[in-house]
């Protein structure tokens, strides 16, 4: 791998579009080796990025606790967990360099929970058998969100680095077939602004928003992935969602967002529904022991209830379809830490949960120390993303996605608290280092010009895209395509999904997004602080995209990790993998309402034995000496 | 439930604002402030208006994006609560609703109940950090911190960077979130190489960008939907009182 030099490096420019985990970190890191960073979010401050609200916590194979940890066990466990759909090399790197991830927290002064003797604390998570999360109260994302923030302030402060609060990035410029830059907008005066740079980075996050209800934040959205998509790169595994399953259910029809409580809570919280329809009306205190369903305990006795979430949202969805949901609706499970409560006390309870209890309670008005929480699964991640390669690049040269942005680590399923690991071990240590190889190769391009045509018109696209925005004056507002867009998004390409609901989902979609086009009202003018133009640039993305999510899982006849088929299910309706599926579908833009093309990436796994998962058994690891290449790469059409 | 809401209602910096007063009806007590708000939208949408412009994001109380004045209050009527966790249950049938952006000359208005808090990011650029690259740091278990001091710095680190302080302050003083930051890393090992640059640089900035002083009146504490302890502020001072008196730099 070739390096630039650092007088050489001054006379780089990259464009950093997001401020997240990974983006911030990139960010502040490129920045601290020498190259010139401008950073995008369309926030008013980078600290805001829905990063900030991941709740559990984030892994390492520290193995500080002699648990039995190690970088093979936590590479071996994200393989594993997300159904063996992930790539081997790229996964290894990240069990690898999870170890220091940590380490550059806590030199950051990121303030993880700690036993009395002054030792970090660890607590366990789901679909694994070892404490390797690393925790901080229930506000994890935010501590390490804020590390990175302030290490990103730091380069900001020697001028390394130049923020653009409030700016949308609204397309990829490229020349040559390579990423050249952005164009963006000011979303506070509208002004739409072209940024030249040798190298793009993409750290948007994830598109759970496609479904309406999510526990994004409102204004996550796939926009910038999505123009990526359109300017050549590969979409990868757009169908692969990970739906959460403690999440506070749904309220009412006016819900604007899902509220998660973190998968932590399964530590000391025992999953349940009553055994029989008719108490599920019942004050759940009024339900003896015997009565009472444990189905996560019972159907996975190894695992209990800290079963990977596709296996845990799947399981809570099985009883509520037998009719023994609880709640208003009948779409919710109990999640109990009465046991805990007597086991621990009260006070030790509130010290790990407390401000989750806290949040709870203020959204429903119940007091979980005394009554079981009411819980059901909700949109969360998206494994799904942008195509990279190992070196995180996409396949448009200069083009790099990193975080939720990307694919790359999870496969069809994320285990918990991979999340911040994967973001951080992106934007701190990958690729800073891989982006350098690229780089080495531009050292004489000179100053990007954003004089030059392809600017231009990139420039007047979105321009135009805006303006058309604007002169519908239709009858439905921005929210109510979105809506509708994410109700289809979800009974007929949620939790599980069938050829013919798809079908139909297709052909759906394509009528919604002709009547966006026809009947959408945005008020005011392109030039000005307009919150609706902004969300209708989002949806009318998200409106594509579901309809590749949707051909996607069409596409993909098995049933893996979050992608759930109910024609390919075991007979307990364990999810049943086709060998023939054992790649990675990576998908090029055609053109609206034209197919999408399919480049499989086969997935070879050298280092581990593909399995059925099972949690319900102990299973044996051995640990071989490993032989890990790069992962393959060669993409086969 | 029915409710008459009187919004701050501004078309740019600019422009002079005035106070819209709409009337909402069909809100139900499970709904949040934020939702509430959506359906107002929605309504303003369907009569060819435009919507009400407010900062918003995560809805879960942790991004720190929301920050709406309800009824002469930070955040509204629930202590330790952000605007998009607040519930309309805590109102009632009937009640009328002012709503104002934050209010403070270093916070400027975009438009209607967005405001301009770039001054905080500002405040944290002068040294709300530790200068520690990528790759140079030793192993997380060299760096033992006591569980009580770990806590604490904890308990700083909380905030959320909301500028309720600011906009309950009668001095628009942005202490409370300029002492939480210090605090945090003042009391860990980490912070200690850049200790005394840390207090002065933040609080030179905090004061350019026309924060007011503090004077003890505890408005910020009570109106912190993070419950972040005024005793911070008591540490800012010791802080940088320490540093102003022996910094070697001076």
């Amino acid at each position: 791998m070739h390096l630039v030099s650092p007088t050489n490096k001054r006379k780089l420019d990259i464009i950093v579009v997001g401020s997240g985990l990974a983006g911030a970190a990139a960010a502040a890191t490129l920045g601290e080796l020498g190259y010139n960073v401008k950073c995008f979010c369309f926030q008013d401050s980078p600290r805001r990025a829905h990063s900030i609200a991941a709740q559990g916590g984030i892994n390492a194979a520290k193995n500080y606790r002699n648990d039995g940890d190690s970088v093979y066990r936590l590479f071996y466990d994200t393989i594993k967990g997300g159904d063996y759909r992930a790539r081997e090399g790229n996964v290894y790197r990240l069990a690898e360099v999870s170890v220091q991830i940590i380490d550059q927290c806590v030199a950051q002064g990121v303030p993880f929970a700690r036993e009395y003797g002054g030792l970090l604390d660890t607590r366990s998570f789901g679909g694994t058998q070892v404490s390797r999360t690393f925790y901080a109260r229930g506000q994890t994302g935010q501590q390490v969100l804020l590390g990175a923030y302030s290490a990103l302030s730091r380069q900001i402060n020697t001028g390394a680095v130049k923020m653009y609060n409030r700016h949308e990035m609204l397309d990829v410029v490229t020349i040559d077939g390579k990423a050249r830059g952005i164009i963006a907008r000011n979303v506070e005066s509208g002004e739409i602004e072209r940024h030249g740079g040798h190298a793009v980075v993409l750290a948007t996050g994830g598109y759970g928003n496609v479904f309406f209800l999510s526990t994004n934040a409102m204004g996550s959205n796939v926009t910038a992935a999505w123009k990526a998509y359109r300017k050549g790169a590969l979409f990868g595994n757009p169908c692969f969602t990970q739906i959460h399953p403690t999440c506070i259910p749904v309220s009412g029809h006016f819900q604007s967002k899902l509220t998660l409580m973190s998968e932590s809570l399964r530590n000391d919280g025992r999953v349940w529904v009553p055994k029989k329809k008719e108490d599920c009306g019942k004050n759940p205190l009024d339900i003896p022991e015997q009565d009472r369903d444990y189905y996560l305990e019972r159907r996975y006795p190894a695992f209990g209830n800290l079963v990977p979430r596709d296996v845990a949202s799947r399981a809570a969805k099985v009883v509520c379809d037998e009719g023994r949901g609880v709640g208003k609706s009948g779409y919710a499970v109990y999640l109990d830490f009465a046991d805990a409560i007597k086991r621990l006390g009260e006070n030790v309870i509130r010290e790990r949960y407390g401000n989750l209890f806290d949040m709870y309670e203020r959204i429903t008005a119940e007091n979980p120390y005394k009554a079981p929480m009411r819980i059901y699964p909700a949109v969360h991640y998206t494994m799904g993303g942008l195509w990279v390669d190992y070196e995180l690049s996409t396949n448009v040269p200069g083009l790099y996605a990193l975080g939720e942005a990307n694919f790359s680590d999870h496969g069809a399923n994320r285990l918990g608290a991979s999340a911040l690991m994967q973001g951080l071990a992106d934007g701190y240590f990958v690729l800073p280092v891989t982006i350098g190889e690229y780089l080495s190769h531009e050292i004489r391009s000179g100053k990007i010009d954003t004089n030059q045509a392809a600017f231009a018109e990139a420039e007047k696209s979105v321009r135009d895209t805006l303006n058309q925005f604007i002169n519908i004056k239709g009858n439905k507002t921005v929210d109510e395509f979105h809506l509708a867009l994410g109700k289809i998004m979800w009974e007929k390409c949620g939790m599980s999904r069938n050829a013919k609901g798809l079908a139909e989902a297709q052909s759906e979609i394509r009528a919604l997004r002709e009547e966006f086009y026809k009947n959408v009202f945005v008020p005011g003018s392109t030039d000005e602080f307009n919150p609706e133009l902004e969300k209708a640039g989002r949806v009318a993305d998200f409106l594509e995209l579901g309809e590749l999510m949707v051909i996607d899982a069409l596409n993909r006849n098995e049933s893996c990790g979050g992608h759930f088929r109910e024609e390919y299910q075991m007979a307990d309706g364990e999810a049943l993998r086709q060998d023939e599926y054992q790649y990675v579908s990576a998908w090029q833009y055609n053109g609206m309402n034209k197919a999408p093309t399919l480049h499989k990436e086969e997935l070879i796994f050298e280092n581990l034995e593909v399995k059925t998962r099972n949690y319900a058994e102990w299973v044996k690891t051995s640990s071989p000496v490993l032989v890990l290449g790069m992962g393959l790469l060669v993409i086969k059409s | 439930m029915k409710l008459t809401l009187k919004i701050w209602r501004q078309k740019n910096r600019q422009a002079a604002g005035k106070f819209e007063t709409y009337s909402l009806d069909n809100v139900t007590e499970d709904m949040s402030f934020l939702e509430m708000m959506d359906i107002l939208n929605l309504q303003l949408l369907h009569d060819k208006r435009d919507a009400v412009a407010f900062d918003h994001d995560c809805r879960e109380g942790i991004c720190g994006m929301c920050s709406m004045y309800i009824n002469g209050r930070a955040h509204g009527p629930e202590n330790a609560t952000t605007t998009c966790q607040l519930h309309m249950r805590s109102f009632k049938d009937g009640d009328t609703i002012v709503i104002e952006p934050w209010r403070a000359a270093a916070f400027p208005i975009i438009k209607d109940l967005v405001v301009d808090r770039s001054a905080f990011d500002r405040i944290v650029q002068a040294g709300g950090y530790v200068s520690v690259s990528t790759g140079s740091a030793v192993d997380a278990n060299a760096i033992p911190i006591d569980k009580t001091t770990a806590d604490k710095a904890m308990d700083a680190a909380e905030c959320i960077g909301c500028g309720a302080c600011v906009a309950s302050c009668k001095n628009s003083s942005a202490m409370l979130f300029l002492s939480a930051k210090v605090s945090h890393f003042a009391l860990l090992p980490q912070g200690q190489a850049e200790r005394k640059r840390r207090v002065l640089d933040m609080m030179r900035t905090h004061d350019e960008a026309g924060f007011g002083s503090c004077t003890n009146t505890g408005a910020c504490e009570a109106e912190c939907p993070k419950s972040i302890s005024i005793s911070n502020i008591a540490r800012l001072n010791r802080e940088y009182l320490l540093a102003a008196l022996s910094n070697d730099t001076m």
